[in-house]
C-alpha cells in the first residue's frame, strides 16, 4: 500500500508540476482552454448517458456489464442508416429539429432493444453464479456484437451527413456542441423524472435497494431487471446519436473507448449512484479535454493528445485503487 | 406445436444472423464433400439439426418428431424468405453481405422460385426430423455420432493442412481433386470414426466383464505408452510438418504459453485478468530494446536478452499485481484492462518513441545462435518453444500440486476464509502475478524474436481476450484444456483463412456459450466439475427450503 500511495503522489506532484509549466509558459491563449472546456463538457454529458446504463445495471445486478459500449454502438450506428435516408430527401436539412428527435429516439429504440435482449440471452441465465461468470460472458457478448455489426454493415467507417442547423456557432461557441451538451442534460433529466414518478422506476429503485425483499413486496423482479436493461440501453442510444453529432462518424469498434471511459466515469462518481455517474461523467470528459494540453505540455511531453486516452485509464486505476467508493460514495442500493 | 414454432423462430434468426453477417458466403467456396456440400450448407444444417433435436428433447412421443420437422420447415422457409428479400430489394448500401451470390448459395442457384422453396422446405423438414431423431438415440450412441461427425467435417476442412503430411495415394483416394472429400473417402472417415469408439468401448467393457476391474499394472503401462507417443509426436513434429504447418504450431504455442501463464493467474488463484497481453508486450519489448542495433541502446545476444526479459516482465507483473490487490474481482478485471491499454498507448505514442519505436515498431531483434547455428527458421523455433511450453507444463503442475497452488485455490474459493486459515493473501497474489507475467513476458520474448520485429498492433486487447477465451473453452483451471483451448481457437482459423474474419464474433459466442451450458470447458479440472456440482445441488436445496420457508410463512 506504501508504494501504491508513493505512486499517487508522485502522479500527483507530475500533474502540479505539469499545470504550472504550462500555465507559466502561455502556449494557449484564454479562448483556446475555453474551447478545451466546451468540448470537455459536451463530451463529458455523452460519458455522463453511458455512464448511467453502467450504473444503473451496477445497482440492482451488481455486475459490470461491459457491453454497454457495444449497446451504444448499435444505436449510434443504426441511426447512421436513418439519419443517411432523411438527409437524402432533405428532410435533415428542413426539418432539423424534427429529424433530430426522430434519430434519438430510433437509436434509443434499437439500443433498448439490443440491452433488452443480452440481458435475457447472456445475463438471466448466470444470474446468481460467481462474480465472474457474467464478466466473462459480457466480454464475450461485447465481442458478439461488435463482429456482428461488423458482419453487417462492414468494417470500413461510415460518415454521419451534417446537420446544417447545427454548423456554426452562438457566442463563439459550436453549435452543435451546446445542442449535445443541452441534450445530454434534457435526457438526465427525463431518466430523473421516468425514475421518480412511475411506477416502473419505483419497482427499479426497489429492486436495486434489496431484490429479495422487492420481490415479496410484489414486485416482477425480472421485468425490473428488464426495464433496468431498457432504460440504460435507451440512454445509450441517444448518447450515441449525439456523440455521431460531434465526432460526424461511425466505425463498429466506436463503443470500446466510450464505454470503458463510461465505466471510469460511472466509477469516479460512486458506481450505483445515478448522480455520482453524472457528475463522473462531466468530470472525465473535462479532464481528458483539458488534461493533455494542461498536465502533460509542460512536462515537455511532445505531441501529448495521442495520451488522453492513457489519462483516462489512468484515472480509472486510480480511483480504482485509491477510492473504489468514487467521488460521491459507492450508494449501493440506497435510494436513486 | 408452441415450442416447435419458438425454436424455429430462434433458429431462423441465428440462420438470418448467420447469412447477413457473411459467414455462409464465406463458406461457401469451402467444398466439404466432392463439389457439392460446402461448408456454408454443413453451418446451416447442422443448425437445423441443432433446432430439431431442441424440440424434440424431453418430448419422449412422437409429436415430438414432428415438432422438430415443423421447426426445421419454418427455417428453411426462413431462408427463402431471406434469398427473396435479398433478391427484390437492394440493402448491399447497408448489409454488406446481402449480396446476389448470397441468394444464390440460398437457392442452390436455383433463383427464387417455387421449386427452390420446395427444396428448402424439404430439407428443412427432413433435417429437422433427423435432428429430432438424434434425441432418440440413448445418449452414449449420440455422443459417438455427433463426435463422428465433427471428425469428418474436421478432415473434410483440412485437406490442404493434410495435403502434405499425408502418402499421395491416400490423398488421393481421400479427396476428390479440387474439392473436398471424395465420396468413398467420406464414407470411410465417417466410419471409422465411429467404429473406432465402438470398439473400443465393446473391448473395455469385455475387459471389465472378464477381470472385474483393469489392473493397475496395465494401466499404468498404458498411460506410459500413450506418454511416448505424445512425446514422439511432439518432438518430430517440424519434421513432417512442412513450413505452413510448423509456422502454425509457433502461433499455437506462444499461445500455450501464454494460456498456462494467464491459467495461473485466473484459473488457479481466481484473478480475472483481461491485461495479459500487458505482459506479452513487456516481454517482446524488453527482447526488441535489449537486442535490436536499430534503437542502439543495448545490442545483447537472444540468450542474454531472454533472461533479462523475463526478470523484467516477472518485476512489471509485481508492479501492476501491488496496487491492484486489494480490489473485488470484477474491479481487478477492469483495472487489469486498463493497465494493458496504458501499456499499449504508451508504446505507440510520439513521447516514447526514442526509446520503443513508436508506431513503425522495431525490427532486427536479434535470432537464437546456438554455437555454429543461427536459429531462424519457423521449424527450428518450434523445439525453443516446445521447451517453453514443456517448462511452463511443469511449472504449472508441480505448483498446482504444492502449497502456493492450494492456496491460490483457497484464495480462489473464499478470500476471507483463506486468510482466515493463515493464508498470506498478498504473498499468494503476488506469487500468481508474477509467475504469470513470467510465462506471458516468455511468450513475448520469444514471439518478438520469432517475426524479427515488433509493432504495437500486435498487442492490442484481441490478445487477452484471445488468451481468455482459450481458457475458458478448454476449461478455467485445467491444464489439458489449455492445448484444447488452443488449438481450437488459434490453430483452426490460423489454418482457415476464413474464418480468421469471424474469429472474434466466434470468440464471443463461444465465451457466452460455454458459461452458460458448460462451465467447466471441454476439458474440465476434476474439482472444477466436483464444485460445480456442489454448487448447482446447493442451489437446488437453497431454492427448496426457501420455497418451504415461504409457505411457512404463508401460513
Amino acid at each position: 500500500m506504501v508504494i501504491a500511495w508513493a505512486i499517487g503522489s508522485l502522479l500527483l506532484l507530475l500533474v502540479l508540476v505539469g499545470s504550472y509549466r504550462t500555465l507559466a509558459a502561455g502556449h494557449y491563449t484564454g479562448g483556446q482552454w475555453f474551447d478545451f472546456v466546451v468540448f470537455g463538457l459536451a463530451q463529458g454529458g455523452i460519458y455522463a448517458l453511458i455512464a448511467l446504463g453502467y450504473t444503473m445495471v451496477y445497482g440492482v445486478l451488481r455486475m459490470i456489464n461491459f457491453a454497454h459500449g457495444e449497446v451504444f454502438m448499435s444505436g449510434a450506428f443504426s441511426a447512421f442508416f436513418l439519419a443517411n435516408a432523411l438527409a437524402r430527401r432533405g428532410f435533415l436539412a428542413s426539418n432539423p429539429v424534427l429529424s433530430l428527435l426522430v434519430l434519438m429516439a430510433f437509436a434509443a429504440l434499437v439500443s433498448m432493444t439490443i440491452a433488452v435482449i443480452l440481458e435475457r440471452v447472456a445475463y438471466r441465465p448466470l444470474r446468481g453464479a460467481p462474480r465472474l461468470v457474467p464478466l466473462i460472458t459480457a466480454v464475450g457478448a461485447s465481442f458478439f456484437l461488435q463482429y456482428t455489426f461488423r458482419g453487417l454493415f462492414g468494417s470500413g467507417v461510415r460518415v454521419y451527413p451534417t446537420v446544417p442547423l447545427l454548423e456554426g456557432a452562438i457566442f463563439g461557441i459550436q453549435t452543435k456542441l451546446i445542442v449535445v451538451f443541452l441534450g445530454a442534460l434534457a435526457t438526465l433529466g427525463i431518466l430523473w423524472a421516468f425514475l421518480t414518478f412511475t411506477r416502473t422506476g419505483l419497482a427499479i429503485r426497489a429492486v436495486a435497494e434489496d431484490m429479495e425483499a422487492a420481490a415479496l413486496m410484489g414486485v416482477d423482479v425480472n421485468r425490473a431487471i428488464s426495464s433496468t436493461f431498457a432504460v440504460g440501453g435507451a440512454m445509450a442510444g441517444v448518447a450515441g446519436v449525439l456523440y455521431a453529432l460531434v465526432f460526424a462518424q461511425v466505425q463498429f469498434f466506436m463503443g470500446f473507448l466510450p464505454g470503458i471511459k463510461a465505466f471510469t466515469s460511472a466509477v469516479l462518481g460512486g458506481i450505483g449512484n445515478l448522480p455520482g455517474a453524472a457528475l463522473g461523467g462531466l468530470v472525465l470528459g473535462l479532464v481528458e479535454s483539458v488534461g493533455p494540453s494542461l498536465f502533460l505540455d509542460g512536462l515537455g511531453i511532445p505531441a501529448a493528445h495521442q495520451l488522453k486516452d492513457v489519462i483516462a485509464f489512468t484515472i480509472l486505476v486510480l480511483i480504482l485503487i485509491f477510492r473504489p467508493t468514487g467521488i460521491l460514495g459507492e450508494r449501493l442500493g440506497s435510494r436513486v | 406445436m408452441r415450442r416447435a414454432l419458438t425454436f424455429g423462430l430462434i433458429g431462423s434468426i441465428v440462420a438470418w444472423h448467420l447469412s447477413l453477417v457473411g459467414l455462409v458466403a464465406a463458406f461457401a467456396e469451402r467444398w466439404l464433400i466432392g463439389q457439392s456440400l460446402t461448408f456454408s450448407y454443413v453451418v446451416l444444417l447442422a443448425l437445423i439439426l441443432l433446432v430439431g433435436y431442441l424440440t424434440a428433447r424431453r418430448v419422449s412421443d412422437w409429436t415430438g418428431l414432428a415438432g422438430a420437422a415443423l421447426a426445421g420447415l419454418v427455417v428453411g422457409l426462413a431462408l427463402w424468405i431471406l434469398a427473396l428479400i435479398v433478391t427484390e430489394v437492394n440493402l448491399r448500401d447497408a448489409f454488406v453481405a446481402a449480396s446476389p451470390s448470397l441468394a444464390q448459395i440460398l437457392t442452390f442457384d436455383r433463383g427464387v422460385s417455387v421449386p427452390s422453396l420446395a427444396i428448402l422446405l424439404l430439407i428443412g423438414a427432413a433435417t429437422g426430423l433427423i435432428g429430432g431423431g438424434i434425441a432418440w438415440i440413448p445418449a452414449t450412441g449420440r455422443r459417438i455420432v455427433i463426435g463422428a461427425l465433427s471428425v469428418t467435417v474436421l478432415v473434410g476442412l483440412l485437406r490442404d493442412v493434410l495435403g502434405p503430411v499425408l502418402p499421395p495415394f491416400l490423398m488421393r483416394f481421400l479427396f476428390s481433386p479440387g474439392g473436398g472429400l471424395s465420396l468413398p473417402g467420406a464414407v470411410i472417415v465417417l466410419g471409422l470414426a465411429i467404429a473406432i469408439p465402438v470398439m473400443r468401448s465393446g473391448l473395455r467393457m469385455q475387459r471389465v466383464r472378464q477381470k472385474g476391474v483393469l489392473p493397475a499394472r496395465v494401466l499404468r503401462r498404458r498411460r506410459l505408452a500413450l506418454r511416448a507417443l505424445g512425446v514422439v509426436f511432439f518432438v518430430s513434429f517440424p519434421l513432417w510438418a512442412k513450413l505452413f504447418l510448423s509456422n502454425v504450431a509457433d502461433f499455437v504455442g506462444l499461445y500455450i504459453l501464454m494460456g498456462l501463464g494467464l491459467n495461473l493467474v485466473l484459473g488457479f488463484a481466481g484473478l480475472l485478468d483481461l491485461g495479459y497481453v500487458a505482459f506479452f508486450a513487456i516481454g517482446a519489448y524488453s527482447m526488441a530494446v535489449l537486442t535490436s542495433p536499430e534503437l542502439g541502446a543495448f545490442t545483447l545476444g537472444f540468450w542474454t536478452a531472454l533472461p533479462i526479459a523475463v526478470a523484467i516482465t516477472v518485476f512489471s507483473g509485481i508492479l501492476i499485481g501491488l496496487p491492484v490487490l486489494r480490489m473485488r474481482g470484477d474491479y481487478l478485471a477492469i483495472a487489469t484492462l486498463g493497465f494493458g491499454e496504458i501499456v499499449r498507448l504508451l508504446v505507440l505514442s510520439d513521447w516514447l518513441k526514442p526509446h520503443l519505436g513508436g508506431a513503425q515498431g522495431v525490427t532486427r531483434i536479434a535470432r537464437p545462435v546456438l554455437g555454429p547455428f543461427v536459429i531462424d527458421r519457423p521449424q527450428e523455433y518450434y523445439y525453443l518453444i516446445l521447451i517453453g511450453c514443456g517448462l511452463g507444463w511443469f511449472l504449472s503442475v508441480r505448483l498446482r500440486d504444492s502449497r502456493i497452488g492450494r492456496a491460490w485455490m483457497a484464495i480462489r474459493e473464499d478470500e476471507d476464509v483463506a486468510q482466515a486459515m493463515g493464508i498470506n493473501r498478498v504473498t499468494a497474489k503476488l506469487l500468481a502475478f508474477a509467475t504469470g507475467a513470467s510465462m506471458g513476458g516468455l511468450s513475448g520474448a520469444l514471439f518478438a524474436s520469432l517475426v524479427n520485429s515488433v509493432i504495437p498492433q500486435s498487442f492490442s486487447l484481441l490478445v487477452s481476450i484471445n488468451v481468455v477465451a482459450l481458457l475458458v473453452l478448454g476449461g478455467i483451471g485445467s491444464l489439458p484444456g489449455v492445448l484444447v483451448g488452443a488449438l481450437a481457437l488459434v490453430g483452426l482459423p490460423e489454418l482457415l483463412r476464413e474464418f480468421q474474419e469471424y474469429r472474434l464474433l466466434v470468440y464471443g459466442a463461444v465465451l457466452i456459450a460455454m458459461m452458460i451450458f458448460r462451465p467447466a470447458g471441454l476439458w474440465p479440472e476434476e474439482t472444477r466439475v466436483r464444485e460445480l456440482e456442489e454448487a448447482a445441488e446447493e442451489a437446488r436445496e437453497t431454492a427448496r427450503t426457501g420455497v418451504v420457508a415461504a409457505s411457512q410463512d404463508g401460513v
